[in-house]
């Protein structure tokens, strides 16, 4: 059933650090060459070597620009993939019982031979989160990597999702969100983690952590040694530096 | 909201349809026979009409095969419902039909349950779009209100029709009831229309990033070179000078043209064939009107594409 369940015993899910990504896409790349492989049907492209190629991906990274009334724009590295809400409205439009969410982690998942494909749940996604496979016509999202996190085949290091696994700069935590002791419920608490678009009523379990503030570059640099260059002068001692002075003398 | 072609068809035609089995299934409750090349006319116009409409809905899907399982999700989808109750609306229909036009009359009660299953029918359709808080335009009660009286609009000019041609003692009856809905169903279009210009946006690319506390939020990279489904599906844009002429050629074609020829009919002694142009010319209205239902509506994911083009940034 497409009901949503009234309370999961785990809300899985991941934290996004807007302070530390930076934009590399190395997330997208090893999410779609993990989900090619993995759950249900593969991620696949069309027209992959065209003029106009195009694909289904989980997790994509937009660039956004942030200007301020006054002072210089800062540019933000944004990874959004499906958020895992509690109120998910893809789980409760979908006809056929494809999309669900599950009670004992919160993860919410297609079953690929049920779907359909006529699209009503990425309709109802408000953050894109939803792609149809141009190949096999079903509704491919974010499965949490189920595949890997409960995976007994993988070594214990290896059992998190692949974004999160392959983040050089480590701005993706994975963890439940709905035990508070949990390392990611306290960078949430510690860094006031935030839901994207609380308006649209979704309760997303993922959070994100806001860009910590910059330094005002209004202020003046403080003083310092005015010629930097002759800091890196040699001094030269002992016998050379006899000569050195003997010859400055001369 | 890519306007799929498939559906505007869907929703056009089975409107229609269920519209004129709406009307139909009162006929014993107002002491009219449904018998008699009136009632084979009627039945099979708006049955071809329903069912044209349902299977071309079936078009747009990835797999059409798997569509019967959409009927089992009546308990949480408008969707699911709107199959489980086409069907139910069909059925009772059909077996209404069959003791109309072969076994002496047509039945008080399923008359009756047919006209609230046509007209939930067209309820649930309305629902699958204005249940989602992600097109503004869509989420309000106006949009089911519109879609209920457009279908019982477009199923009394057909009604109008048939009786000009073959029981032509109560056309007049349909035709002043064709001009209120029309009139209704236009007021509250416009109403429609009003309310989603007017609308402050719900979904602003601030509160999609949680970054308007720092500035203001605009796309500066996309995260993709090429289009993807979320653009081609959702990012569908009409430009607003078009917008405006398309929104009077529908309001032309679809209300105002067949208003007139309705009441022009009152006035001759053979309206057939006028009023047949009247309904025509509103079904052609309706598909204007709903290409632009999908074309003109915008999704909040939008917001995460937003590059903010001059025109915008002095909002």
């Amino acid at each position: 059933m497409t009901d949503l369940p009234a309370d999961t015993e785990k809300k899985l899910g991941l934290v996004i650090d807007l302070d530390v990504c930076v934009g590399c896409h190395a997330c997208v790349i090893n999410c779609k060459e993990w989900n090619t492989g993995g759950y249900g049907a593969p991620l696949a492209d069309a027209d992959a070597y065209g003029d106009a190629p195009s694909g289904a991906f989980l997790n994509r990274i937009h660039t956004f620009e942030v200007k301020p009334e006054t002072g210089p724009a800062t540019v933000v590295h944004f990874p959004k993939s499906c958020l895992h809400c509690e109120d998910a409205p893809c789980v409760t439009v979908c006809p056929t019982g494809a999309s669900f969410k599950r009670v004992e982690d919160g993860i919410v998942l297609v079953e690929e031979d049920w779907c359909i494909g006529c699209g009503l749940c990425a309709w109802a996604c408000p953050y894109g989160a939803r792609e149809m496979d141009p190949v096999e016509q079903v509704m491919k999202k974010c499965t949490l990597c189920v595949d890997r996190i409960y995976n007994e085949n993988l070594p214990e290091i290896d059992r998190e999702p692949a974004c999160v696994r392959t983040c050089p700069a480590k701005a993706r935590h994975f963890g439940d969100l709905g035990d508070p002791g949990s390392e990611v419920s306290q960078l949430v608490a510690e860094r006031g983690g935030y839901d994207l678009m609380p308006e649209q009523g979704t309760k997303p379990v993922n959070k994100y952590l806001p860009p910590r503030s910059k330094q005002d570059l209004s202020t003046p640099i403080p003083e310092g040694p005015g010629n930097l260059a002759a800091l890196a002068e040699p001094v030269a001692t002992g016998f050379l530096g006899w000569i050195d002075r003997a010859l400055e003398r001369l | 909201m890519h306007p799929a072609y498939s559906v505007i068809f869907f929703t056009v035609s089975s409107g229609a349809g269920f519209g004129l089995l709406a009307w139909l299934g009162l006929g014993p409750f107002f002491g009219a026979r449904l018998d008699g090349a009136f009632g084979w006319a009627g039945f099979v116009l708006a049955f071809v009409l329903a069912a044209a409409g349902l299977l071309s809905s079936t078009a747009h899907l990835g797999h059409p095969e798997r569509a019967w399982q959409a009927l089992t999700q009546w308990r949480s989808s408008w969707l699911s419902r709107e199959g489980v109750l086409a069907i139910a609306t069909l059925g009772v229909g059909g077996i209404y039909a069959l003791g109309a036009l072969f076994f002496g009359g047509a039945s008080l009660i399923l008359g009756l349950a047919l006209t609230a299953l046509a007209l939930a029918t067209v309820y649930a359709t309305g629902m699958i779009y204005a249940q989602l808080r992600t097109v503004q335009r869509w989420s309000t009660s106006l949009t089911t209100a519109c879609y209920l009286c457009f279908a019982l609009a477009g199923g009394a000019l057909l009604m109008g029709v048939l009786h000009a041609l073959f029981a032509p003692g109560a056309t007049f009856v349909f035709i002043w009831i064709g001009v209120i809905l029309l009139a209704a169903a236009w007021g509250a279009k416009l109403l429609w229309w009003r309310r989603g210009d007017a609308a402050a946006p719900l979904s602003t690319p601030e509160s999609a990033t949680g970054l308007g506390h720092l500035g203001r939020v605009r796309l500066f990279e996309s995260p993709h070179t090429s289009e993807n489904y979320l653009l081609k599906e959702m990012g569908y844009a009409i430009a607003r000078k078009h917008r405006d002429k398309l929104r009077m050629l529908a309001a032309l074609l679809g209300g105002a043209a067949p208003a007139v020829a309705l009441l022009l009919a009152l006035a001759i002694p053979a309206p057939a064939l006028l009023l047949t142009l009247a309904a025509l010319s509103h079904l052609a209205g309706m598909l204007a009107e709903r290409w632009l239902f999908f074309a003109e509506a915008e999704h909040a994911v939008t917001t995460f594409y937003d590059r903010r083009a001059a025109d915008r940034s002095a909002a």
